[in-house]
């Protein structure tokens, strides 16, 4: 077990972050845009102000949402 | 626009009462996807120049950093003018559609539209002619109407299914007139006049429609309202068509609320039949 890095799921995607990143952390450093995405974290929607409060851990998963054209 | 067709449009607006979906009133009939631009200023384009109200989008995994490269949809248009419609294209079962739509709402009120619960409900199980699932359709709206959403499914013209999902209270139905993105145009008018006789809710009638004609057919049998997008994505002239549609939906709905003329199999005789001069 690496002591250093969590892997983390975001789209289907591996990303090793530093243990203390937060969920706002994450996002912010992959750019996402705050105001314009909706995230499940381990299948459950998070209100944008939670963000800095979940503390990422090992093996967490990702789903970050937004509209796109289609419909 | 110049002052000859303004007053045009005055005197049409007129008539156009507001469609009320869910309790909530547009001023548009014409309903618009946001799929298949060439470009975001094309869509936006499009879209401003067919004065539509509502427009629907898919719901999709966000593209970080790394991977963007042009701006989105969400700066692009304004979320104060125009209403989302959120759409479970692409899912397959009805497990997959609830949760795309509980993503949709939650995506509305980041635009800030708070008290926005509407889904257009997408079942699809087929990959080849995108025909909806009606069995998924009905588990999927039951559950989400029950979540307190103002669902509006997709359909096959089945005035049965159609009526069903009227009596457990979806705020329309939307029956297709040929399959998605095929500009086939109208192929199942007979079930969509039975499910307009029959219905209490809006129908709108989606998918399939190819040009300006069509559209005006589909008010004239009475419809509430037509969805369409690659009518205008995939003309020649995107902003063209968009301005075109505008006016043959409000066209069909007038001439629809005009009440058309009978069809006679014989002719009928528009000069006077008596005081003909003959040649003596």
């Amino acid at each position: 077990m690496n002591i250093l890095y969590n892997t983390i799921f975001v789209n289907g995607e591996a990303f090793n972050c530093s243990r203390t990143m937060s969920l706002y952390d994450l996002l912010i450093y992959l750019g996402f845009q705050i105001g314009s995405i909706v995230v499940e974290y381990n299948k459950e929607i998070i209100n944008s102000n939670q963000f800095s409060n979940i503390v990422l851990v090992d093996r967490d998963r990702l789903e970050v949402i937004t509209i796109v054209g289609g419909g | 626009m110049h002052k000859k067709t303004q007053s045009l449009s005055i005197e049409l607006y007129k008539h156009n009462t507001p469609l009320i979906l869910a309790g909530k009133s547009f001023t548009s009939r014409l309903m618009l996807g946001t799929g298949k631009y060439k470009s975001l200023q094309e869509a936006k384009d499009s879209i401003y120049i067919s004065d539509t109200s509502i427009v629907t989008v898919a719901i999709r995994r966000a593209q970080h950093a790394k991977q963007l490269g042009k701006s989105n949809l969400i700066d692009a248009l304004d979320w104060d003018k125009i209403w989302l419609l959120p759409n479970t294209a692409g899912c397959k079962t009805a497990e997959e559609a609830i949760r795309v739509a509980i993503l949709g709402r939650e995506m509305a009120k980041r635009l800030g539209q708070v008290d926005n619960n509407f889904v257009k409900l997408e079942v699809i199980p087929d990959p080849k002619y995108l025909l909806p699932d009606p069995i998924g359709t009905l588990k999927a709206a039951e559950y989400l109407i029950k979540r307190n959403f103002a669902v509006l499914p997709y359909i096959n013209a089945d005035p049965i299914l159609a009526k069903q999902l009227e009596n457990i209270g979806c705020a329309s139905v939307m029956p297709l007139a040929s399959p998605i993105g095929s500009g086939q145009g109208l192929q199942n008018t007979m079930n969509l006049n039975i499910i307009i006789e029959n219905a209490e809710i809006p129908v709108i009638v989606d998918a399939g429609i190819g040009t300006a004609s069509e559209a005006a057919k589909v008010m004239e049998l009475g419809a509430s309202a037509v969805l369409l997008n690659t009518a205008v994505a995939n003309a020649c002239s995107p902003c063209l068509m968009a301005e075109s549609m505008k006016f043959s939906v409000l066209s069909g709905r007038i001439a629809y609320l005009a009440g058309r003329m009978q069809k006679t199999y014989t002719a009928q005789s528009s000069s006077p039949v008596e005081g003909i001069s003959y040649i003596q």
